[in-house]
């Protein structure tokens, strides 16, 4: 088996909480390095309290014991995932179904950028969006408004 | 170290539940979110700082959460009360925020990676717990029941001897469901 192999069956998989997306679109898996019939794959956490962390830890882990290797998923707890780890196919996946990606984290989270209106309504591309709650459904999003469409939708935290 | 950590575990836990005593019950419905989300979160960081500290003492995350007596808890007698009101739920959001950003910002520059790397982690998604609480002193802060509770709250950020009743009835509540079967079970 090839880390090729692996990485090609980790696409595979659903983030569990907005599916249109993979785990390896979302930049979860950090390294995957094959050893005989032992695959040690780095995964790092989006948000520290989100639910799907088990899930899609299992999910790897199932991925991998199917393909006829022993899983080892590590969770690594830094600060190495950021949403600028999102891959340019996942963000443009996210933008398809409604979800504003997030901005780089060099564009700055203070309270008056995130009042401003830099973020593009990911139904109709306006700029004329309003923050409505910094916190949304799950802990990766918050809410916006769009004046112009008319449309709230959730916009990824930059993290 | 793992006593520091238990220390910040304990306080994330503690607040995470009594955020949590928002849901339902909030103002409006964008803060019954918000207050929501932000226990969610701190119980998330709560189990990373004791999964670390378990590694240490040789035991779980969820036995240092839930097995342990009250009195063994390092928590802050900030964060144990039971706040309905409004204004004092947000002055202690706004003074823990700030106690926590301090904190944080020492622990990044530990010398031991991990608790480096889990404090910046951290740090990254308090950054709108901060915004949040930011965005409520703003609003509130020439209120004088706000201010109030601001004076009334503040000397009890860094209190750690002893803890309130409150804290008693809240470990009856949080440890129930996991004393109602004998140990080990799983669950």
């Amino acid at each position: 088996m090839t880390e090729a192999q692996v990485w090609e069956a980790l696409a595979e998989i659903p983030d569990p909480e907005i599916p249109v997306i993979s785990v390896v679109d979302l930049g979860v898996v950090r390294d995957v390095r094959v050893a005989d019939a032992r695959v040690h794959v780095e995964f790092t956490p989006t948000f520290l309290g989100c639910p799907a962390l088990e899930v899609m830890r299992e999910a790897m882990a199932a991925r991998i014991a199917g393909l006829g290797a022993e899983p080892d998923v590590e969770v690594v707890l830094d600060d190495s995932w950021s949403t600028d780890r999102i891959t340019p196919e996942g963000r443009e996946k996210l933008r398809a179904a409604g979800f504003a990606p997030p901005t780089p984290r060099g564009a700055g989270t203070t309270l008056v950028q995130l009042q401003s209106n830099g973020f593009r309504c990911p139904y109709c591309g306006s700029r004329e969006t309003a923050l409505e709650n910094i916190f949304g459904p799950t802990p990766c999003r918050s809410l916006r408004y769009c004046r112009d469409c008319r449309q709230p939708f959730e916009q990824f935290k930059t993290i | 170290m793992s006593e520091l950590l238990l220390e910040i575990a304990d306080d994330e836990l503690i607040l995470g539940w009594r955020d949590s005593e928002w849901t339902g019950i909030a103002p409006f419905l964008e803060e019954d979110v918000a207050f929501s989300s932000i226990a969610q979160n701190e119980v998330g960081h709560a189990r990373a700082l004791y999964e670390l500290a378990a590694r240490d003492l040789g035991t779980t995350a969820d036995e240092l959460a839930f097995d342990r007596e009250p009195s063994e808890y390092r928590c802050s007698a900030l964060v144990e009360l039971r706040l309905p009101e409004w204004e004092r739920t947000i002055a202690r959001h706004m003074l823990y925020e700030q106690a926590d950003a301090e904190r944080l910002e020492q622990l990044k520059a530990s010398d031991d990676p991990e608790v480096a790397g889990l404090a910046a982690k951290i740090d990254r998604e308090e950054i709108y717990h901060r915004l949040h609480a930011e965005m409520w002193h703003e609003r509130l802060k020439d209120e004088p029941r706000y201010r109030e509770a601001l004076e009334e709250l503040r000397p009890l950020v860094g209190e750690r001897n002893g803890h309130s009743p409150e804290l008693d009835s809240l470990w009856e509540e949080m440890t129930s469901v996991r004393r109602s079967q004998p140990a080990g079970t799983k669950w």
